[in-house]
């Protein structure tokens, strides 16, 4: 089964090769994310060795007071208590300070590479195709964004200098062990041995859960991110128990691989204290014979017994790290999947400059299908000279909407090329292609904000005068000085407080002020009243007069200002004539436009 | 004062997750049992270490140390137990706390109107679903158990200090003391930035939700660029406020970690200086030593623990806003019921304003009043932005009236259950939702229990029979985790579903608005049979629409200003001609050509 990109991601478990392929690719997220970071982690690597270190003399300092300080001083020489006391005191402010030093650097770097992944993510959906979104789903897409990038913050945050800090402190308790006492260090090492079966045993069982986690917290996502924004149907069709039995059932999955993955670590942890709480008994009972034989002083045997319990400390918190990072390991799997897709329309690394463009747009034997095979425009050519106003009418399922959607290069062609100004649009970059092409589709999104932004959508840092001069010519200035704070009003969430109609005349007018050579619009009409479409109708002379268009339209109305129509009927042109002589003629269009007359009275 | 007043604010906030935690509170308060017993396990070794110590030094036999040996061993192991018990007993009670506030909030959120969801962006509400309840989670299987745990081994552990040395004790206690109030101060000035922190990160998952959701416009603009440089600043700003945040816990953590090792010093000074005046064994000094690094985690802990508590007070403060939000439209105390539903729907004087609108605006509706017998059906004509659409959320409850009343056979519909009012009525919007369902399960939503032959005649009607020949027919799922459909297909769906579920009262809110003239003629006829048997308001723009109707309501400046035939109002009513005719549109369109 094929791992790429996203595909089988909610797979748990995987064969060898899978689970290679998955590593490695999320190996490889993981170190580009650390690459230009690279050298700040080694200062920071530094100052952590430095306090480390210093932390590490601490209870050696101890052995010296009570080895020799204490004699000493008993015998009234103090200046050694002193010199060391001093030095205890000392070290430890250093060592304190190199810490809080290395957590605001750290912080820095750490954040630094949120920003970088989050930038990353982000831009790299918006590039990826609509077909992409169609089937992958919003829900899954934020989930990927909020959730996941979570956990690899939380890895970030507390994991990596914890882990950094560990690990060195075992090191250095190691060196110390072995410089003060081989004996004790030898009983250490012994300890190693329940130590490894104890970590893999705990290794082995978490990364599954962890994967199950993932996808159990994504599902709970999608289902709370579609009851939320379909929150009227919802309430209008009683779905809300049906919803709630279903969010249950998904708060109970999550819960129940949660819990399980910090119950492991609830086993290890405890674990580890055993190992070490034995080993320091071991070392005290070993090391109180030999000071008893007069083979270790008293001073070593406490700071070893100090060393010894401390040992372990750092393992708590490399499981813990551990244990983040199997998290963050299961969120990079399913990021580095997102980015693994590529683009189905990729922009051209040697891209054609278009400069000027003048909207001719070429269909050179197009072939259409989806990635499910389903052929929707068969092979056909088709030319449309620069400013031409192309009407496409046909039932719903002709392929009037692909057709657009290939001009607008949401899809690419499975065959054929489509040419503007005589350039194929694949070798355009994004900027000069929607430069150029413009659609406008029933689908009038807004964003938060206000309504000037939303208009300014189409052109930013558009001026205030040329955002309303293009509500104007649209006709939607009346009702938008109309709102509470006029053009600075906030359309709120998914324009719940403005109406359909309105939402589409804020969205003609982001396209008029984008200006574009080929305007495409996709029943972008059809929620508009009559005088709203009037005034459209109104608007469209003017705004289609010096460029391309295409317009898709039920209501017929609109395809009396085309200059040609282009009837569809299972993908195929059926007609192709001016409006006046397929009305006068009788084919389809004729029919259907005589149909269209009688509704409007 | 106010600082008290802030700190009482603080506990109060926290204290109101304690409800949801009944279950789960007797495990949590055993666990810091466990846990203060753990600690209090790892404080009474130093005391044999000291016996072993002294034992040694005088030269005693190994016989002597044997049994201090293994009583080090035994604590030893029953501190691993203690802390595997804490675990055992904490962690699943903390899992089932957070599905059981998920739970409430996604009750809770179901709950509150429409309105509130216009307000509230879903990204702010997706954070506090899912960042802000592993938070508390986290908190209060770790977090509280081991604030207190560690709180009170500290308290002990002084005493015990005390105990082997008054004057050590004292010192190590005077060296000590600041660090409460330090913690106090980070305690008021964290609470800020980190509250700051999460709402930041809740307009990120907003900016997400939108990026997505809003992606056809985005691509169709070429705004990808821009939209992402936007997101790109938002994050830059939660980095920022990230890093204050670690700069104060940097802070905090540098006293933390300082103060206690100055104390020891002091203290290892002193002590020997007693040892050496006979005051101190060795064996006492090295326990005291001992016991200091035994309470360096706890006092240590107490910075990130502390930093954890505000987070997770922050959380439950974000919680309880979604939760303390009034309901509003909400089920009457004592619901009366109709049995048989013969379908009048009257609008008496209704008035509607949003609640967020500015006080110089006017009501959007301002005395409504309209009548639909049993039966009838009526079309709302009126322009874009009249609220049409309000007025028939109105009817289901989406949103409250704020004057007037709706009633359905004489009956208030405040005095009905909202499931029972919704029953009676059924919606179709012009943007039709579907669910992450089959085709089957979406358009018998409203009534499951209708039979196969309801379906397919709702199918019918709405002219989605393309529905059969979709790759699993009628179990193919759709919606957001399913099979896209193109916007025709999906208002026909939406429509069909609407019609499944066999209302007494229809409400269409300008459904066929995606269809072409064909397939909306033929929907047209089809829906003609069941509105004869049906009430119905629909939202028309269209003259072809408003066909379907027996009478026409004309709205006009939030009031219903005509109501009558089509062909009536057509002769007599110039407002009613300019919205709903097209004769001078299609009179321009001649000219044009």
């Amino acid at each position: 089964m094929s791992m790429h990109g996203v595909q089988n991601e909610e797979k748990i478990e995987l064969n060898k090769e899978e689970q290679k392929a998955i590593r490695a690719r999320s190996m490889r997220l993981l170190g580009s994310i650390i690459r230009p970071v690279r050298n700040r982690l080694w200062v920071s690597l530094a100052l952590v060795i430095g306090a480390q270190s210093l932390r590490v003399s601490l209870p050696a300092l101890i052995a010296v007071i009570i080895d020799k300080s204490l004699p000493q001083a008993v015998n009234g020489d103090f200046t050694s208590l002193w010199t060391v006391v001093g030095t205890y005191v000392a070290a430890a402010i250093l060592s304190s300070a190199l810490i809080a030093t290395f957590v605001r650097f750290a912080a820095r770097i750490n954040q630094d590479i949120m920003l970088g992944l989050r930038r990353r993510i982000f831009a790299h959906t918006q590039k990826l195709s609509v077909e992409f979104h169609e089937t992958y789903t919003s829900g899954r897409v934020i989930s990927r964004q909020t959730n996941d990038l979570d956990s690899i913050m939380e890895l970030l945050n507390s994991g990596g200098n914890e882990m950094i800090a560990g690990l060195l402190y075992m090191v250095f308790t190691a060196i110390a062990l072995i410089w003060l006492d081989l004996t004790s260090f030898g009983i250490v090492l012994v300890s190693f041995i329940p130590l490894w079966f104890l970590t893999r045993w705990f290794q082995k069982q978490t990364r599954l859960n962890y994967r199950k986690t993932r996808v159990a917290s994504a599902k709970l996502i999608v289902h709370f991110v579609e009851t939320m924004t379909g929150i009227r149907a919802v309430k209008a069709f009683r779905k809300e128990k049906a919803n709630q039995d279903k969010y249950a059932e998904l708060v109970e999955d999550y819960r129940y691989v949660n819990g399980k993955v910090i119950q492991l670590f609830g086993i290890f942890d405890p674990g580890l204290i055993l190992i070490g709480r034995i080993t320091a008994s071991v070392v005290l009972l070993i090391g109180g014979i030999r000071v008893l034989e007069g083979n270790l002083t008293v001073g070593v045997l406490l700071s070893c017994v100090v060393y010894v319990s401390s040992f372990y400390d750092p393992m708590e918190q490399l499981a813990m790290f551990y244990n983040s990072f199997q998290s963050a390991n299961s969120g990079l799997e399913k990021i580095s999947g997102v980015l693994e897709e590529n683009p189905s329309v990729a922009e051209p690394a040697d891209p054609t400059k278009l400069d000027a463009p003048k909207g001719h747009i070429e269909f050179d034997d197009v072939q259409f299908s989806y990635s499910n095979g389903k052929e929707v425009l068969p092979k056909f050519s088709l030319d449309i000279p620069a400013g031409q106003t192309i009407a496409l009418v046909g039932t719903t399922g002709a392929g009037k909407s692909t057709l657009a959607k290939l001009i607008s290069r949401f899809y690419d062609p499975i065959e054929g090329q489509v040419r503007l100004d005589g350039v194929d649009l694949r070798r355009l970059t994004d900027e000069d292609l929607r430069r150029a092409v413009v659609m406008v589709t029933q689908e009038a999104y807004l964003f938060s904000g206000s309504v000037a932004d939303n208009i300014a959508l189409g052109k930013p840092g558009a001026s205030m005068a040329e955002i309303e001069s293009a509500a104007r010519a649209v006709g939607a200035h009346e009702f938008i000085s109309a709102l509470p704070d006029g053009y600075d009003t906030d359309v709120n969430k998914r324009g719940g407080r403005v109406s359909a109609g309105q939402r589409q005349l804020i969205s003609f007018a982001r396209a008029f002020i984008a200006d574009p050579a080929v305007l495409i619009l996709d029943e972008a009409t059809a929620s508009l009243d009559i005088p709203s479409e009037r005034l459209v109708q109104h608007g469209l002379k003017t705004l289609l007069a010096d460029r391309t268009a295409v317009i898709i339209a039920h209501r017929l109305s609109t395809v009396s200002i085309a200059d040609r129509v282009l009837v569809m009927e299972h993908g195929r042109v059926i007609e192709d004539d001016a409006p006046a002589t397929l009305i006068a003629g009788t084919g389809k269009f004729a029919k259907m436009h005589k149909a269209w007359r009688e509704s409007l009275v | 004062m106010a600082e008290t007043d802030a700190k009482r604010g603080a506990m109060r906030t926290l204290l109101r997750i304690f409800p949801y935690t009944k279950k789960a509170l007797p495990r949590i308060v055993l666990g810091m049992v466990a846990a203060l017993a753990a600690h209090m396990l790892a404080l009474s070794i130093p005391n044999f270490l000291r016996g072993i110590v002294d034992a040694v030094g005088a030269q005693g036999s190994v016989e002597s140390i044997i049994p201090l040996v293994l009583w080090v061993l035994g604590l030893g192991v029953l501190e691993a137990l203690m802390v595997l018990a804490r675990r055992w007993l904490v962690l699943t009670p903390g899992t089932h706390v957070e599905a059981n506030l998920r739970r409430t909030l996604y009750a809770k959120l179901q709950n509150l109107p429409v309105a509130f969801h216009d307000r509230w962006p879903s990204g702010q509400l997706l954070s506090r679903a899912t960042q802000d309840l592993s938070l508390i989670r986290r908190w209060l299987s770790f977090g509280l158990v081991l604030l207190v745990a560690n709180g009170i081994t500290i308290i002990v552990g002084l005493a015990v200090l005390y105990s082997y040395s008054w004057i050590l004790g004292s010192i190590f206690l005077v060296i000590v003391a600041p660090l409460w109030i330090i913690g106090f101060n980070f305690e008021k000035n964290y609470h800020i930035t980190a509250r700051k922190s999460q709402d930041q990160a809740g307009d990120l998952a907003t900016s997400v939700e939108q990026s997505v959701h809003g992606i056809r416009v985005l691509k169709a603009f070429g705004r990808g660029g821009f939209i992402t440089e936007k997101f790109a600043k938002d994050a830059a700003e939660l980095r920022k406020t990230e890093l204050v945040k670690a700069r104060m816990v940097a802070g905090l953590w540098w006293y933390l970690s300082v103060i206690p090792e100055l104390a020891l010093g002091v203290s290892l000074f002193v002590g020997v200086w007693l040892v050496q005046n006979d005051q101190l064994t060795i064996g006492g000094l090295a326990a005291f030593i001992f016991t200091t690094r035994v309470l360096h985690w706890p006092m240590d802990s107490i910075g990130f623990l502390l930093s954890m508590t505000i987070d997770a007070q922050t959380a439950v403060e974000r919680f309880f806003e979604v939760l303390d939000e009034p309901v509003g439209i909400d089920d009457p105390n004592k619901p009366r019921k109709v049995d048989k539903v013969e379908g009048r729907l009257v609008f008496e004087d209704v008035h509607f304003r949003y609640q967020d609108a500015p006080d110089s605006e006017p009501d959007l509706l301002r005395g409504v009043n309209l009548e639909l017998l049993p039966g009838e059906s009526v079309a709302l004509i009126g322009v874009t932005g009249c609220g049409k659409t309000t007025l028939t959320a109105l009817a289901t409850r989406l949103y409250e009236v704020t004057g007037g009343s709706i009633k359905i056979d004489g009956i208030d519909i405040r005095d009905l259950n909202r499931e029972e009012l919704r029953s009676h009525i059924a919606m179709a919007f012009e943007d039709a939702t579907l669910f992450s369902a089959s085709v089957r399960e979406n358009v018998l939503l409203g009534n499951p229990n209708a039979s196969e032959e309801d379906l397919h005649e709702a199918l019918a009607i709405a002219q989605a029979q393309f529905a059969y020949d979709l790759p699993d027919g009628l179990d193919t799922r759709i919606g957001e985790e399913g099979l896209s459909l193109s916007g025709g297909q999906r208002q026909r769906l939406a429509l069909a579903r609407a019609v499944a579920a066999k209302p007494a009262i229809l409400v269409l809110d300008d459904p066929l608005s995606a269809l072409d003239v064909d397939t909306e003629a033929m929907v047209e006829d089809a829906l003609r049979t069941v509105l004869k048997a049906t009430t119905a308001l629909i939202v028309a723009h269209r003259p072809s629409t408003v066909q379907l109707a027996d009478r026409v309501a004309l709205m006009q400046d939030g009031k219903i200003t005509a109501f009558g035939k089509h062909s009536e109002l057509l002769a007599t009513n110039d407002h009613y001609r300019f919205v709903i005719s097209s004769l001078d549109a299609a009179g321009e369109l001649i000219e044009v050509n």
